[in-house]
């Protein structure tokens, strides 16, 4: 996130695109909803499915799955004809606005109608609630992400928010809200195949030549795989080892079939997780790790706020925290890794990651400190690009509209779009351990109503789905709150995985697969 | 301007705007209340936080009486505690607040207000009104209607800080209770179950349900720390019972500035996992397809040697991992420095897009 949890209440407008944020993100589903409900806060929720977050919206829309950057651009293409958007602002801090105003002035709300399905006049009460508010922030999820224009889709949500001068104050901002605990403090560590930790770019020497002199050995040069480029490589026999440290690619990557496929060809596997989970039953050796209550550290949350982890218990039998395992494992390999405590990477991490320079475990104790916080003296940042842009100007860029990867034909006529449940997460290694939250919350299929009445099936009884990679088939829950020609399947349930189904293919920039919409045939099963 | 008032002839400093229940609290002077809480603010309900204020006819509610330049309050005197054990003995007798087996015994706001006052036994006859209600129909929470005193504090928390809006209460008079819905049992009214009423409610009348008899407030340590499911990073307390090394109770940490004590159901009540049976707590190797229990030296040796091999026949970038965005920021990086220095490659990443 740009901006912070406490900000919320500084919003006139907030506008909820691709997040089913009670479900996924609850508590800051309160704040939201708080703010809607006694501080007069204005909604606008554009979700395929009438979440629940959108009985609060003053506006919901219903956008086609995988239609976000016509729907953006559409808004945008309203908000510069009526002149309702920041000119002093675009002027002094941005580039681009040229090329942004060219494309989008095709966006005519009866184009975006179109292909969006939102109506035009819907479209114009969105245009003119946003474009006019003072101060406007904008959320977003995996809704955004997980298509082969993720980064398109972002872009297009940076353009409005830069358009309306949103950017660099206090309840503005673009705010991707993070899936996990530490996905955030993941990124910021340089567990990514293109740059160290902070960011900074391994193809770039004075950064590699930094590592290399704090490490004392020589890097590798070259970008690496991402996660499913790595599945695929595997496949292709050029990778052969695989290390995975607390991850489930077997039931969170697209088209589990070939991960399983992928995963057997590989001389190796090692995983490090705290249970058997569908990804280390394939392994070859299984160390096991330490849980978040058995461990100090620290995690970075989705407003950049980096807090403390304090271990409350025991870790059970031979567990390991995982640092420790690494250690053990970079020793056994002949190096001479020396950490006392996971405090003495920090001080490591401090020494070499700019944006956590001031951040120690002291400092962090009560409130937490929000990065960039490059000195032991600096107080945090809870929003990013006061005054001007980290890179100077905020780049304005138009993006046209692509359609997705695979969508709905003759033989698979519907959509399918994956996500999560309030009760259960990710691939439910921890939630579905808790029987409660089982019984809450089973795997099921979310079923149009005329869908549900063309297949003949109704609640609760079985709906197999079928795409071009697998089938499933789960319980159907038939709702008013998704459209005719869609359905939705949550991706927590190794015994109905939502990932038999969807499709690998991937954004070409970000690499990330589009699990947000794949054509599917349903039938009652 | 420096604002000051005299509470029990002490003088303290106050903020406009502040009542003169939180002036006190805020200088370590006690007054009691039962339907005051910092997040879900005055409700004037309970009335035991009354005291005496100079020039006011009667005694008044310290929760509601803002505080004023060179006020001056009497927090303790006969009359203040006479109206006191009224109302608390009132309380004892609208309903059945036995502690023995109550599991907010040890952190019941009304039990610490009967023992500050030194009521050992209630002054009335218990009321004989049937209250037969005990909701257990929810998964996580229990609603034990007949410690309720009303103070409204769970619906203030269910309608004003979650805002999840089910709570409220119905019917009139004598027949006044909290209800879910339109008087649904909890388990089929439309509560997220998000605990934030138990974690509000003063006495033991909502309750988390995984946690009843899994022990006493005082024999549990309290860790706080950061909840491990999704981005908010919200902070909670763990409660774990040292004897067994469980976590028996997680609550939301009041104050914190990414969830201010609130919390979803998975981070209150999905806990389980931690205790887990399942959990694995031994390296293991597979051999002929089936996995076999190994030391550490062996699990380590064993990787250690294939990596070492596999970089030499095929190189470092024949070998990749994925780092977790369940593990600490100091565990991510030690993945990534193992993969980058001791392999040697890039080949590092996460599921940030999964």
């Amino acid at each position: 996130m740009t901006n912070d949890i406490p900000g919320i209440k500084s919003s006139d407008v907030i506008l909820i695109i691709g997040s089913d944020t009670t479900s996924a993100h609850p508590v800051i589903g309160s704040r939201i909803k708080y703010v809607v409900r006694h501080q007069n806060v204005k909604l606008i929720v554009i979700d395929p499915k009438k979440i629940d977050i959108a009985d609060y919206a003053t506006i919901y829309a219903r956008q086609r799955c995988g239609s976000d950057v016509a729907v953006l651009n559409g808004i945008m293409h309203l908000i510069i004809k009526n002149n309702w958007y920041d000119k002093e602002y675009v002027e002094e801090r941005c580039e681009g606005f040229e090329d942004l105003k060219k494309v989008v002035s095709e966006y005519t709300p009866q184009k975006v109608e179109k292909l969006s399905g939102i109506p035009e006049k819907q479209l114009q009460e969105i245009a003119q609630l946003f474009g006019t508010a003072p101060t406007a922030s904008l959320y977003y999820a995996m809704g955004i992400t997980q298509h082969t224009t993720g980064t398109d889709n972002v872009w297009s949500t940076a353009n409005l928010q830069m358009l309306c001068g949103n950017l660099g104050k206090e309840g503005g901002g673009v705010n991707p809200l993070r899936g996990q605990c530490n996905v955030q403090g993941a990124c910021d560590m340089g567990a990514l195949p293109n740059v160290y930790p902070g960011y900074q770019k391994v193809i770039d020497e004075t950064a590699r030549q930094k590592f290399e002199k704090a490490w004392g050995k020589k890097l590798p040069e070259k970008v690496g795989l991402t996660v499913t480029e790595m599945l695929k490589a595997a496949d292709e026999g050029k990778v052969k080892a695989l290390y995975i440290m607390g991850e489930n690619p077997v039931l969170s990557d697209p088209d589990i079939n070939h991960v399983r496929k992928s995963l057997e060809k590989l001389d190796l596997l090692v995983v490090q997780d705290i249970f058997m989970t569908e990804t280390a039953e394939f392994a070859d050796v299984v160390f096991p790790a330490s849980s978040f209550a058995e461990k100090d550290g620290l995690y970075t949350n989705t407003e950049r706020r980096v807090q403390r982890l304090r271990k409350a218990v025991k870790s059970p039998g031979k567990s390991k925290e995982d640092w420790v395992i690494l250690q053990k494992l970079a020793n056994a390999m002949g190096s001479d890794w020396n950490y006392k405590t996971a405090c003495d990477i920090q001080d490591e991490i401090c020494s070499l990651t700019p944006q956590y320079g001031g951040i120690t475990w002291d400092r962090v104790d009560e409130e937490g400190l929000q990065w960039p916080c490059p000195t032991k003296e600096h107080p945090g940042t809870p929003f990013l690009h006061k005054g001007k842009f980290a890179r100077g100007k905020g780049l304005m860029k138009g993006i046209e509209f692509k359609e997705p990867n695979e969508l709905p034909c003759k033989e698979y006529p519907i959509t399918l779009t994956t996500g999560r449940v309030l009760q259960q997460f990710h691939t439910g290694t921890m939630s579905r351990k808790s029987q409660g939250l089982n019984n809450l919350a089973g795997p099921m299929v979310m079923i149009s109503v005329q869908d549900a009445e063309t297949i003949g099936v109704s609640n609760g009884e079985k709906v197999k789905v079928i795409s071009r990679r697998g089938e499933i088939e789960a319980p159907a829950f038939v709702t008013k709150r998704i459209g005719k020609g869609t359905v939705f399947v949550p991706f927590h349930y190794r015994e109905a995985a939502a990932n038999l189904l969807t499709n690998p293919a991937v954004d070409p920039v970000s690499k990330i697969p589009e699990y947000k919409v794949c054509a599917v045939k349903i039938a009652k099963a | 301007m420096i604002t000051k008032m005299i509470i029990d002839d002490k003088e303290v400093p106050f903020d406009q705007g502040q009542t003169i229940l939180e002036v006190a609290r805020a200088n370590g002077i006690y007054i009691p209340s039962l339907c005051y809480h910092r997040k879900t603010g005055q409700a004037s309900k309970c009335r035991i936080c009354v005291v005496e204020v100079e020039g006011m006819r009667g005694l008044q509610t310290a929760c509601s009486i803002q505080a004023r330049e060179n006020m001056k309050v009497v927090t303790t005197n006969d009359e203040i505690l006479t109206a006191r054990r009224l109302i608390v003995n009132l309380l004892l007798a609208s309903g059945n607040h036995d502690c023995l087996a109550c599991e907010a015994n040890g952190v019941c706001e009304l039990q610490e207000v009967a023992y500050k006052l030194g009521i050992e036994k209630p002054a009335f006859i218990i009321a004989d009104k049937e209250k037969p209600e005990y909701d257990d129909s929810s998964e996580m929470i229990v609603r034990d209607i007949k410690r309720c005193i009303q103070c409204g504090r769970c619906i203030e928390g269910c309608n004003k800080t979650v805002v999840n809006e089910v709570l409220d209460f119905g019917y009139r008079g004598h027949e006044t209770k909290v209800i879910c819905d339109d008087d649904k049992i909890m388990g089929e009214s439309s509560c997220v179950q998000c605990g934030e009423c138990a974690q509000l409610c003063p006495v033991g009348a909502i309750t988390d349900k995984k946690s009843i008899g899994k022990g006493r407030p005082w024999d549990l340590k309290k860790v706080r720390t950061t909840c491990p499911y999704c981005g908010v990073g919200c902070q909670l307390y763990l409660h774990v019972d040292e004897n067994t090394n469980n976590v028996v109770k997680v609550t939301g940490y009041e104050g914190s500035l990414a969830n201010d004590g609130a919390l979803c159901v998975k981070g209150r009540y999905g806990y389980d996992f931690i205790n887990s049976k399942e959990r694995l707590t031994t390296p293991l190797i597979k051999e002929n397809g089936k996995f076999r229990q190994a030391s550490w030296e062996e699990a380590i040796n064993f990787v250690a040697s294939k990596f070492n091999s596999i970089k030499k026949e095929s190189g470092s970038d024949a070998i990749a991992g994925l780092a977790s965005a369940k593990v600490s920021n100091e565990e991510n990086f030690a993945f990534q420095k193992f993969m980058r220095k001791e392999v040697g490659t890039n080949n590092v990443d996460h599921c940030a897009r999964l």
